[in-house]
């Protein structure tokens, strides 16, 4: 299973040697097991529910579905790097305060995914936050109050009053 | 409705969850996020075939391969060889029969999963394949051979009520099909298991529904006592009745044991589908006679639930279906006949609305039938029949509970339709979705109604208590029960519970685990009931120490004290004090255990007492259909609930959404294919899940009438809204198109074809 070899990625601009490790490790295996970051979740090994969603070079990708060694020379970036300063960003404030957490295994790909969508996309419409969201499954909330935080971000980056 | 915030977190308010910012920083441990030093990885051998016998297993390869550190079989299991919610029927590992698809054979224990992997495809079985027992009518008739030592049939129960001969102008029947549905929780299955030093304990940390039952039926397949299995809840990813029933805990303590190593073992989503019960298949007939009004005067119905291959809850579910035979519609005649059956499809047990969805989606079919017989309209029929508080069901139990159905239906009724689809409307809004298949043209809207009864707590003499103690000190509470959070938020309702009673605001709730009496499971809507009833409990006992002591420290009669806001007052005098300030060194702890009253079984024929109280929920769906593609889009479900009093109102509006998600689900998207025993779709690739563009319009209203027997007046929230809303949109497909759909999930073909 080891191997001699070394290789580095550089996940929320830190650099880290991954050692020892089998080639065949999905980027998630690697993020949770190897480099202590559990994160971005598994729930399905097939890229259809969002739970382990990471950036790579400013690109939303599910990391069950990169090879760890692919990522070398990129930039990761994962949920963990979102609160560097210990401060939580506006988008977890409102999933906490509109109710979008239940059992919150979904949670940190739903929040990197909205991240992505609102960089992008400043005043999504309703439909388009639907499709942006839609490759996140969650089971427990039937989305309405994702939604709600979605409209709540909007609303206050938009100086309007929510 | 409208969520609005007062300035403490006590009852009614919409506290927020204390692991909130946990889970939306990735920092919250699930299970499957626990590690431990040294520690190994399990894996599970399973079948891939439905009924076979054994003939050989051949181990020796798999023992060759670097990193394995162990396999263990049927022959490793020290304790009873099976395990079981209700009967110990099925094993922990296959010896020489396996009866369904993925029945566990044996497990690894390695230092990698990918070593686990190797290993499990280096062990070869031979098998002797036998037939396969598929259909339940086979499992019924006593045609084929028993394909267990408890034989076929797992329970049959008969309800007779009133006069059987009875009939009306009004007879119309159906036979309706309801799918094998997952709980497809996201967090699949996962423990971590420590063995204690001298080899002869273990603790586990799982993702669980019920602690104390995991503990007493590991305990004796492990052939320990049930103080050497200690649990403890690791963080859980959602569980809807999936995680009731034994997966991995036994597994995972025997590797522990068997390595003296730290053991992890955690399902992918293929083998979650394998290693956890689904909700029953069910085929139920019935037919309904009524008077030319559409008054309702006797109800026939069969059940037949296909149990799978192992017990586990049939029987309950069995029971929970046949006593709803009704609807929350008043019938004084009935005879209904309900069998589960043990057949080599996968295994099917508890998942939210526990049988009752299956009633409700066969007698809500029959409502609208009778309407179109009577010539009037589904709400009308529903109004006419609606349950009210001391009426009597078909099992001769009396109706105690606060039954508001006929304002549940006005209710629903009043809220405004959607605006009708535009004539030039985005294609994401159409069935079908971004395929661009729908064209505006050919869509048909339709409205359809779901109303029903549901019964919560356990059922049939079981006293399904649950325990907690209160610690207060210093100002401060700590709270301390077995009671799994699962996410539906008693970590945040515990907490409302005891500022409520005591006057405190800064109250934890410590480790989840069984050091402390059980609380049950988290199932059957009954942890705000039972496990509310008993932090309520503990508080009171806490309060009533707390009164003594501050009466006995200013002279004052403890009777005269009452806590307002935060302060202890003195009603007839002038004492006012902090709790916070007279508390100060100060620690009293009380433990409490709460218990409903007690139910009956069922006698011969059905009647008995055997529920503890009701819980009642109306929705009306409306739907766009495309008839030639056969495609849905669910535009709104209008809702009104019957919640007793909302201690969370947030709370409450996220099981409404999450479960009416799960109820669209069943309705047109979920279901597990089985054919001849075989699994076909076990991925989220093949069994579809509602996404965000899938979700509804939701507008929820409740009815808050505090049911005097709930210790907090509020009655479980959690299931009734899976329940009617499935039939709610199947009734509105089929008034889109015009065409009688008997089955659920509603498929392309069933519109269509």
């Amino acid at each position: 299973m080891s191997s001699a070899e070394f290789y580095s990625l550089t996940v929320n601009g830190v650099e880290h040697q991954v050692a020892d490790a089998w080639i065949g490790e999905s980027l998630l295996y690697v993020l949770r097991e190897r480099l202590g970051l559990p994160g971005a979740k598994g729930a399905c090994e097939q890229g259809e529910c969002g739970s382990c969603t990471v950036f790579v070079n400013g690109e939303s990708v599910c990391s069950c579905l990169v090879m760890a060694a692919s990522a070398v020379n990129c930039e990761i970036a994962t949920v963990e790097g979102l609160n560097s300063d210990g401060t939580l960003t506006d988008v977890q404030e409102a999933f906490i305060t509109e109710g979008a957490v239940q059992c919150g295994f979904c949670t940190p790909g739903l929040v990197m995914a909205v991240h992505h969508l609102l960089d992008q996309n400043h005043s999504p419409s309703e439909l388009e936050v639907k499709e942006a969201l839609s490759g996140n499954i969650c089971r427990c909330t039937g989305y309405g109050r994702i939604f709600a935080a979605v409209d709540a971000v909007i609303a206050s980056r938009n100086g309007v009053e929510s | 409705m409208t969520i609005t915030k007062t300035r403490r977190d006590v009852l009614g308010n919409s506290a927020l969850r204390p692991d909130g910012a946990a889970k939306v920083r990735g920092d919250f441990s699930f299970t499957s996020d626990l590690n431990a030093e040294n520690m190994l990885w399990g894996a599970t051998l399973r079948s891939p075939h439905a009924h076979a016998r054994i003939i050989s297993i051949d181990y020796s390869e798999a023992w060759k391969i670097t990193g394995v550190e162990t396999i263990i079989t049927a022959d490793d299991v020290p304790g009873l060889p099976t395990y079981g919610l209700i009967s110990q029927d099925q094993p922990v590992f296959a010896r020489d029969i396996v009866r369904y698809m993925g029945e566990p054979i044996a497990a690894v224990a390695a230092d990698h999963p990918e070593t686990c992997r190797r290993a499990l495809a280096a062990i070869k079985v031979e098998y002797e394949l036998l037939p396969v027992l598929s259909e339940p009518e086979d499992a019924i008739s006593g045609t084929v051979p028993a394909i267990h030592p408890d034989g076929n049939l797992i329970r049959h129960q008969r309800i007779v009520a009133g006069d059987v001969s009875a009939t009306g102008p009004i007879v119309v029947e159906g036979t309706y099909d309801i799918g094998m549905q997952d709980q497809a929780f996201l967090g699949t299955e996962a423990a971590l298991g420590f063995p204690d030093h001298d080899g002869h304990g273990v603790e586990v940390h799982v993702a669980t529904q019920w602690l104390h039952e995991d503990q007493k039926q590991m305990a004796a397949c492990l052939g320990l006592p049930e103080n050497r299995v200690r649990l403890v809840l690791g963080g859980v990813g959602g569980a809807f009745g999936a995680r009731e029933d034994i997966s991995l805990q036994v597994h995972t303590a025997l590797l522990a044991l068997r390595t003296k190593r730290p053991v992890k073992m955690q399902y992918g989503r293929e083998e979650s589908f394998f290693g956890h019960v689904h909700r029953h298949p069910a085929k139920v007939w019935m037919r309904h006679h009524a008077d030319q009004n559409g008054k309702l005067i006797k109800i026939e119905a069969r059940f037949v639930f296909d149990g799978g291959a192992y017990a586990s809850t049939s029987s309950a579910v069995l029971i929970n279906g046949v006593t709803h035979t009704q609807g929350p519609y008043v019938c004084h005649n009935a005879i209904v006949d309900g069998y589960a059956v043990r057949t080599n499809n996968p295994p099917c047990g508890a998942m939210r609305g526990f049988g009752v969805v299956q009633a409700c989606f066969a007698h809500e079919g029959q409502m609208d039938k009778i309407a179109a017989a009577a010539g009037i309209d589904p709400v009308t029929v529903r109004l006419i029949n609606a349950m009210k508080t001391g009426d009597t069901l078909i099992t001769g139990q009396t109706v105690e509970s606060v039954a508001p159905v006929e304002r549940l239906i006005r209710e629903t009724n009043e809220i405004p339709l959607p605006a009708p689809l535009p004539d030039v409307v985005d294609e994401l809004h159409l069935p079908g979705g971004s395929g661009i298949t729908s064209e505006r043209k050919h869509i048909r809207r339709g409205i359809g109604w779901g109303v029903s009864i549901k019964n919560i707590m356990y059922s049939e003499g079981f006293d399904d208590y649950s325990t907690a103690r209160c610690t207060l000190k210093d100002g401060a509470v700590t709270l301390k029960f077995a009671t799994s959070e699962v996410g539906q938020g008693f970590v945040t309702l515990a907490p409302q519970i005891a500022r409520s009673v005591l006057g405190v605001d800064d109250v934890v709730c410590d480790t989840i685990d069984t050091n402390i009496g059980s609380a049950g499971s988290t199932s059957a809507s009954r942890q705000t009931w039972m496990s509310g009833g008993a932090v309520d409990g503990a508080c009171r006992l806490v309060r009533e120490r707390l009164f003594e002591h501050v009466g006995a420290k200013y002279g004052v009669d403890p009777i005269r004290l009452i806590i307002d806001d935060t302060d202890i007052v003195d009603t007839v005098g002038t004492l006012r004090v902090s709790v916070h300030e007279a508390t100060q060194g100060v620690t009293i702890s009380e433990e409490f255990e709460h218990h409903h009253r007690p139910t009956e079984d069922l006698d011969e024929n059905g009647q008995g007492n055997c529920h503890v109280a009701f819980a009642f929920v109306a929705h009306r769906a409306v739907v766009d259909v495309d008839p030639e593609l056969g495609l849905v889009k669910v535009v709104q479900i209008a809702t009104t609930q019957d919640v007793g009093k909302a201690l969370n109102p947030l709370s409450v509006l996220g099981q409404i959404e999450g479960g009416i998600a799960q109820g669209l689900g069943l309705a047109v998207m979920e279901e597990i294919i089985v054919e001849n025993g075989r699994v076909r779709n076990p991925s989220f690739t093949d069994y579809l899940l509602p996404t965000a563009l899938d979700a509804p319009v939701v507008v929820a209203r409740l009815v808050e009438e505090p049911d005097p027997q709930a210790p907090l007046g509020a009655k479980g929230v959690g299931e009734p809204p899976c329940i009617s809303v499935t039939p709610a949109i199947v009734a509105a497909i089929r008034d889109a198109i015009g065409k009688d759909i008997p089955r659920c999930p509603v498929r392309p073909q069933d519109i269509c074809l």
